[in-house]
């Protein structure tokens, strides 16, 4: 079975953004990238899900820049046995993107695609959906672990308060969410042998976006708490401020 | 928060997400237990990290000593104690440089899976501690090797080793022309070594595993001298560049770790309605240590490119050894300050990484040895002793 991981490179969660001067985008200095950490769960499940099989690929690929080579290399480190780079620019539209992936995977055609729920960056959740239906595959979103069973997956997402399984037939689209399994990290030799695994450059047209970023803005400072008065008496205060002020309530 | 070039991330990422799994309260309770973190060692391993110096051919990552020191770094960093495990990954060197093909044949590739376990190194004596050329334990020639008999003090991991290099007297001091010729490094096999060496556990105010040996007719066979009889000593000052320039790593790491909860904590801290890290008391030496901790990782760096060069590196590997091990005790001091009563917690870790980055003023080399050595052998000025 063949497996087909899309990874992003995106600003590390602990890096402290910036907004850069044009006021839409962040400023990249100084700022440490890392592979998207849903992506990260997608390269885990499709590892797993090879070495439960016993047989198979399992192939990463990123649209980006020549830095997402070091997004892909940290997939093969963990295990992957090769990657694509598609050499083309990122943009907030995910249809653009999800366009670029399509064309890659009817290239290719692996049974399984798998991507992280979301990229942490812009946090959109589009890019899996879209690229299924310009596919026209079956998609199962969120899913926190997967299971092969006669060429189908059994899925198992979490739904408010309880688990939904869902089985998919081949070949689909499954985004894939934090699930039991922390991403392995890599060995020496992993790191090492993903040194001399394949990782091809191929250079894409990116659709131009339909979107276009405006302004960015930091989100408002926290403002001070305060203190309404304290024990029972304080409470109803504390309501009308959260329903009048806050309008939480 | 920035830190020096790094040309390893991946590796880093690595050592880092390996380390996560092994939380404050698991070294806490070693540290209380003063017992062996064995799972750590055994993970590390197992994951070819200890091994990163090894060259391929015997199994090993074939890596340089970048690579290692970024190893060692994050380790510490992380809050984690290399210490118990920092040797597998250097004392073979003497092994690998000094060597016959067949001694490298024979051990190396199990050193290199963790099969076997070479992380002990008897130098030092009660008698001969950095005056190393006087040691008195004495290997007398016997049929088909020697026969070896002594006392060590402060040789640490013993009982976590399979193996252990020895440097012993092979001509006493008055029948040689020069006090550092008439040594000689032996490989050790503890596992065979029965009552002839007896092992005596010194507490120490950190958890480190270190011990006194007494030796008593302990029989090694020719096959496990290593290098030349009566070169010994040459044999592994070779390897202390090696050991300088990683432990410097580690107090790097230990300095940055500081560093890092510090300002995290300044931070968070809310005194006098601010937070602490506003006083420039508070800011400033946490700043400084920082400072001084990049300030050792580039002479450490620069100790590395030499080395991986194979360039004389002596002054550069005891430099950066004297920088960061002081660097990584003034952000200690740092720490302990900006955590006030905290830093004395056990439940925050500040204070079990203080007394184990202190080590490293002292130990392998105390500093004033690395000043008498630059005093001397880089500015050219009399010898001070
Ligand atoms: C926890 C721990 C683990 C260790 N592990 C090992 C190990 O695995 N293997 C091993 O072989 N050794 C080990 N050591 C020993 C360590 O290398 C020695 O302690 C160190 O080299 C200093 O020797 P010493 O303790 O005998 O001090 P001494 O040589 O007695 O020195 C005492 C003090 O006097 C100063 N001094 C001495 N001579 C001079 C001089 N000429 N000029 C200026 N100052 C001087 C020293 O700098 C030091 O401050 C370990 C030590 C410790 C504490």
């Amino acid at each position: 079975m063949n497996i087909l991981v899309c990874v992003k490179r995106v600003p590390d969660t602990e890096t402290r953004v910036r907004i850069a001067e044009d006021g839409q985008s962040i400023d990249p200095s100084g700022v440490k990238y890392v592979v998207s950490p849903y992506d990260e769960f997608a390269v885990e499940a499709a590892l797993r899900t090879k070495e439960a099989l016993g047989e198979g690929e399992v192939a990463v690929v990123s649209l980006g820049g020549e830095d997402s080579q070091e997004t892909l290399r940290s997939g093969l480190a963990m295990g992957a046995d090769r990657g694509v780079l598609l050499k083309g620019e990122v943009t907030m539209d995910g249809l653009a993107t999800a366009k670029t992936l399509a064309a890659h995977v009817e290239e290719e055609g692996p049974d399984l695609v798998l991507l992280g729920v979301k990229a942490v960056d812009d946090d959109q959740q589009q890019v899996g959906p879209m690229l299924a239906t310009l596919l026209g595959r079956p998609c199962v979103t969120g899913v926190a672990e997967f299971e092969m069973k006669d060429g189908t997956a059994v899925c198992r997402r979490e739904v408010e308060g309880g688990v939904e399984v869902v089985e998919v037939d081949l070949p689909a689209v499954i985004t894939v969410t934090k699930g039991p399994f922390e991403p392995r990290y890599a060995s020496l030799k992993g790191i090492m042998a993903a040194k001399r695994k394949p990782l091809d450059t191929k250079e894409v047209e990116v659709p131009a976006s339909s979107l276009e970023v405006k302004a960015l803005e930091p989100p408002p400072e926290k403002a001070e708490g305060r203190i309404v008065g304290e024990g029972p008496d304080a409470v109803p205060e504390l309501v009308r401020l959260l329903r009048e002020e806050a309008k939480v309530l | 928060m920035p830190t020096d070039r790094d040309d390893y991330e991946q590796l880093r990422k690595a050592v880092r997400s390996l380390c996560a799994r092994y939380p404050e309260e698991y070294w806490r309770k070693l540290d209380r237990d003063r017992a062996y973190p064995e799972d750590f060692v055994q993970e590390l391993t197992e994951a070819g990290f200890l091994g990163a110096l090894i060259p391929e051919e015997y199994g090993g990552g074939g890596l340089g000593m970048g690579e290692a020191c970024a190893i060692l770094e994050e380790i510490n960093r992380s809050g984690a104690n290399a210490a118990a495990c920092h040797a597998q990954m250097y004392t073979m060197g003497t092994l690998l440089r000094h060597g016959s093909e067949e001694q490298k044949r024979r051990w190396l590739p199990g050193i290199a899976e963790g099969r076997l376990r070479l992380q002990a190194f008897a130098v030092t004596e009660p008698d001969a501690g950095s005056d190393t050329t006087r040691i008195s334990t004495r290997a007398r020639r016997v049929d088909g090797g020697y026969r070896i008999s002594g006392k060590k003090i402060f040789i640490s991991r013993v009982e976590h080793s399979d193996l252990m290099i020895l440097l012993a007297r092979t001509t006493p001091l008055e029948e040689v022309e020069k006090k550092t010729r008439g040594l000689s490094a032996f490989l050790v096999d503890l596992r065979e070594a029965g009552d002839a060496i007896r092992v005596r556990p010194v507490d120490t105010m950190m958890n480190h595993a270190t011990t006194e040996l007494f030796i008593d007719d302990l029989e090694v066979p020719e096959e496990n001298l290593i290098g030349e009889e009566g070169r010994g000593f040459h044999h592994i000052l070779s390897g202390m560049n090696a050991e300088r320039i990683l432990l410097a790593s580690e107090s790097v790491g230990d300095a940055y770790y500081f560093v890092d909860r510090a300002t995290r904590y300044a931070g968070e801290r809310i005194v006098f309605d601010r937070p602490i890290g506003k006083n420039q008391g508070v800011q400033f030496p946490i700043a400084r240590a920082y400072v001084q901790a990049r300030a050792a990782a580039a002479v450490r760096d620069e100790a590395v490119a030499l080395y991986d060069a194979q360039e004389p590196c002596g002054p550069e590997a005891n430099m950066c050894k004297l920088l960061a091990s002081e660097a990584a005790w003034e952000a200690a001091n740092a720490a302990l300050d900006t955590f006030g009563g905290y830093g004395f917690a056990e439940e925050y870790g500040i204070e079990r990484k203080f007394r184990e980055a202190r080590l490293y003023v002292v130990a392998p080399v105390s500093n004033n040895m690395v000043l008498s050595y630059v005093g001397q052998h880089v500015l050219g000025m009399p010898r001070s002793f």
